[in-house]
């Protein structure tokens, strides 16, 4: 009665972790970049699995093997050196080694967040603030802003460009891109481009203090025509993103909703990196 | 009169009464104790003044263990609040709180179970493995001893007086600065470091000297025992590293105190720098932790598979060789902070370096099993446990060091699994055998095996339930430190199953407690009679269990790897001429080791509360009983040979 039971949670873990496997955030992309993320991902598990399948069974087999009460094992107790298997697992987990760090060098050039990515169609800047515990995007172009939740073309490259008024986050979207830190007085890029159209998750993937967790946004890949409906409605929202408002928006708050801006004051982002800056001497 | 110190500082909200309370009980209760059995005498005559290394060593594991348990109270309530928080349930810690818990989970778990376990380790066994009488400095081993207790009671305190800080164990700024953090957490955080880092640096130069100095004749660097390598290896790393995590953190509480701005987000500050530094400490530190275990792991595999060690010199070479890298790896702790390819590759790069001697460990092992006569007992069972969990922490951590796949995993649970699958797979594992290991040489008596191996059973599921599901999570895009998750994310079934994971280890934890109460209360039939319970090989085991206060008799003289062992095979081995005895040289207890950390622990708690005269009357204090030992000639004694003899003959009565 107890096994069946044991083995009713076992089936029923086993399938938790298949099912759950499928539709993986990271396994599950939705842009050009976690695409190739995901790849490589891939690639050096199966390239680790030559050396670790080995060392699990040989281990398990050993075990089992050389147990004290196996008397046909054969015992030889002062055997402890052989320059070939040495020479061997030395240079099994070299080449191993070896043939990951070439792909780890180039794909550290080619997924580099700071390339901007090759595409005939003009691409879409972003600015993004983080901010206390929300995120703020500006979308110099339209000189139009929104929080907490952003929508791009789609097959449409997009350069972020992101800075901070807040303890340093981690600018994630998971089905689209890996992750890239927002640091006060600091801009850093991240270039990506949704393949696909749907809602995905983004998140600061770095704590940054009590609101962290509501650290959340939604960003909406759809297609030109649907992103440009939607400046359109920022661009009738009654909100403006003055100096002003932009002071008391930066104010820690938690679990914001999402909020549209229809104007943006001139260099705000700028601006923002720029309050870090040592004041200039005077020549 | 006592700075930002006042009632408010006591704690509000019935859990961290509870926790509160809790410290204060235990302190109460340790107190009253003494007091009733009147003991006080003999625990400072015995322990608080005592400068041998055998009971500060007993100590160091006693203070590991304890602080096991509030580590590891520490992660039930994480896990539990995880398992609870989804959706329209917030579970039962508020944000603030459960950002104390995780940081202090980490800082407990690294600084005050972590180091003084293999602390206590090296006390032990590295004195007796290469033929000493005692650690070079004695009085300064009590002293590191006592500076790192007072650091965990630092940190402890901050239960009951204020708050920790809620930053994650390494604090980074900005959000440690005064700004973001104005309380008093990260106050005791980085005194609790600092006293207790102090205290390492000083054990890290102890041990390196006894290692270099102190070892026996004929016990060259190549005839050594692996574990007492690895110990040379990882105190190498301490003196190298140990100094940059005090500045980093003397630069924070300037930054907090003073108005510095080092690592501010204005005025020219850099928080990177920071990062760069605390990483530059923190990814040798997690090889000074894992060194001894493979080191341990080494001579386990060696004395249960009841054979030579496969490989010794390319052994001694892949520890050297991970030394050296460990030092070159820093920054694949942020990959993310947008340095640009070629930094990310190389840093990447060398981090995979390091998967080759660790490979080449593993295979060493291997083949010292393979035709080998394997002795399942549980210190076995703990390195088959090892290599099989480890590697798939390896496997990680490989997976990990690729910079742009790390884009993905970075700070996710996919990490959080990744590092404890080392640690707790590696460093644990390996503690915990060799506390099973050496146990019945310190203490004269060997612990059960039915109970140890079930307590085993349960940390192996336990683990695996506990940590394989982070994995799936982390690469679903759940973030480390988050208290509270939606619903549609679908994570609650897989982080109630690592809570009964957790729940496993725990039932692993209690078993551990009957195994040493239970061994203890059978301690006569479990006794260790001729100080060679596991038919060892190295020098530990050619004394009495447990050992004279001067260890060896006769200082021995080596002639090969493993020299206990040919000692036995060999009967025309020196070691069984007859003994001379002849006066020993020992040094004398002292309790200022004790008091100068008393004195600093007065001084940091000042620190914390901007206390400015019991900062200054302690740094007095403290500096004249420095001044004080410094001028002090009487701190050695003999112990005549007539005793020595009376000693011996007394104590190998049990033998053959």
């Amino acid at each position: 009665m107890k096994k069946i039971k044991f083995k009713n949670l076992l089936t029923y873990l086993i399938s938790l972790f298949v099912l759950s496997s499928c539709k993986l955030a990271v396994f599950d992309p939705k842009g050009t970049i976690a695409d190739q993320q995901k790849d490589l991902i891939f690639t050096s598990f199966w390239l680790m699995l030559i050396v670790v399948i080995p060392v699990i069974v040989l281990t398990l087999f050993f075990s089992y093997r050389y147990r004290e009460t196996n008397k046909n094992a054969k015992y030889d107790p002062n055997w402890a050196d052989n320059k070939y298997l040495e020479l061997t697992w030395w240079s099994i987990p070299i080449v191993v080694i070896g043939v990951l760090a070439v792909i780890a060098w180039k794909t550290s050039h080619t997924l580099d967040p700071y390339r901007p990515l090759e595409s005939k169609v003009k691409p879409l800047e972003i600015q993004v603030v983080a901010l206390d515990w929300k995120w703020l995007f500006i979308y110099p172009e339209y000189n139009v802003a929104s929080v907490n939740y952003l929508e791009i073309p789609q097959n449409v490259p997009i350069n972020f460009k992101i800075t901070a008024q807040a303890p340093m986050n981690s600018f994630w979207i998971p089905r689209l891109a890996g992750q890239i830190y927002a640091m006060e007085g600091m801009q850093t890029l991240l270039h990506l481009e949704a393949n696909a159209p749907g809602s995905f998750e983004g998140l600061s993937a770095n704590f940054s203090g009590r609101g962290f967790n509501e650290m959340k946004f939604l960003i909406k890949a759809g297609t030109n025509e649907e992103f440009k409906l939607w400046i359109n409605s920022l661009k009738n929202s009654p909100e403006r993103l003055t100096k002003e408002r932009y002071d008391e928006l930066a104010k820690p708050s938690e679990d914001d909703k999402v909020q549209n801006f229809s104007f943006v004051e001139e260099n705000l982002f700028m601006n923002i990196m720029m309050k870090y800056m040592p004041p200039m001497s005077c020549h | 009169m006592f700075g930002k110190l006042s009632l408010a500082a006591l704690p509000h909200e019935p859990i961290q009464a509870g926790g509160a309370a809790s410290v204060v009980l235990a302190a109460f209760t340790v107190i009253a104790a003494l007091t009733y059995f009147k003991k006080w005498k003999w625990f400072w005559t015995e322990w608080m003044t005592t400068t041998d290394h055998k009971k500060i060593g007993i100590m160091y594991i006693v203070a590991a263990l304890i602080m096991l348990l509030r580590g590891f109270g520490d992660a039930m309530m994480l896990r539990a609040q995880m398992a609870l928080a989804s959706g329209a349930n917030h579970g039962f810690l508020s944000p603030d709180h459960f950002n104390q818990v995780f940081t202090a989970h980490g800082v407990i778990m690294i600084f005050f179970m972590a180091m003084p376990f293999m602390f206590g380790l090296f006390n032990l066994v590295v004195p007796l493995q290469i033929g000493a009488r005692d650690v070079a400095f004695p009085f300064l081993n009590s002293l590191s001893f006592w500076l790192f207790v007072m650091g965990a009671m630092l940190a402890n305190i901050s239960l009951v007086l204020g708050e920790f800080a809620a930053t994650g164990w390494l604090a980074y700024p900005p959000l440690s600065e005064i700004n973001y953090s104005p309380g008093v957490g990260v106050d005791y955080y980085i005194w609790a470091i600092q006293i207790a880092g102090v205290g390492s640096l000083i054990s890290g130069i102890n041990f390196f000297v006894t290692i270099i100095k102190m070892r026996c004749p004929g016990m060259t660097l190549m005839r050594m025992p692996i574990f007492s390598w690895t110990a040379l290896c990882s105190n190498i790393l301490v003196m190298m590293v140990f100094p940059v995590l005090t500045v980093t953190l003397a630069m924070l509480f300037l930054d907090r105190y003073l108005d510095f701005h080092f690592f501010t987000s204005n005025l020219g500050g850099s928080a990177m720098m920071y990062i760069n530094l605390i990483w530059v400490w923190g990814h040798p530190e997690v090889y000074i932790l894992i060194l001894p275990a493979f080191g341990i792991l080494s001579e386990i595999a060696s004395v249960f598979a009841q054979k030579k060690l496969f490989g010794y010199k390319s052994m001694v070479w892949a520890t050297i060789i991970i030394t050296l890298l460990s030092g070159l790896v820093w920054a694949h702790h942020f990959f993310t902070m947008g340095a640009g390819g070629n930094v990310n590759a190389v840093f990447g790069i060398a981090t995979m370096i390091i998967a080759i001697p660790t490979g080449v460990k593993v295979f060493n092992w291997l083949f010292t099993l393979f035709r080998g006569r394997l002795i399942f007992k549980t210190p076995l069972l703990w390195l088959v446990g090892f290599i099989l969990t480890f590697t798939i922490g390896g496997m990680t951590g490989v997976m990990l060091s690729v910079p742009p796949a790390d884009f993905q995993y970075h700070n996710s649970m996919f990490l959080i699994a990744h590092f404890h699958n080392t640690i707790i797979g590696g460093v644990v594992f390996g503690y915990f055998a060799g506390f099973i290991y050496w146990f019945p040489k310190i203490m004269g008596f060997k612990l059960e095996e039915r109970l140890g191996k079930i307590a085993y059973g349960h940390w192996i599921v336990g683990f695996l339930l506990a940590f394989m599901p982070l994995y799936f999570l982390g690469l679903d895009g759940m973030t480390r430190r988050i208290s509270h998750y939606d619903s549609a994310t679908g994570w609650q079934p897989l982080l109630v199953v690592s809570l009964l994971g957790a729940m496993m280890i725990g039932g692993g934890v209690v078993f551990q407690l009957l195994q040493i109460a239970y061994s203890f209360w059978k301690r006569k039939e479990f006794a260790d009679t001729n100080g060679d319970p596991w038919n060892g090989r190295t020098l530990e085991w050619s004394i009495p269990s447990p050992p004279p206060v001067y260890n060896f008799a006769r200082i021995p003289t080596v002639e090969a790897i493993d020299d206990f062992w040919e000692q036995k095979q060999n009967p025309k081995h020196p070691a069984h001429e007859k003994i001379v005895y002849t006066d020993i040289h020992m040094p004398k207890n002292s309790g200022l080791g004790f008091l100068i950390a008393a004195a600093g622990f007065f001084m940091c708690f000042g620190f914390v509360w901007h206390i400015t005269w019991l900062i200054v009357s302690s740094l007095v204090v403290m500096l004249a009983f420095i001044f004080y030992r410094s001028f002090d000639q009487d701190t050695e004694y003999y112990i005549s040979a007539k005793e020595v003899e009376k000693t011996e003959i007394q104590m190998r009565k049990g033998e053959h």
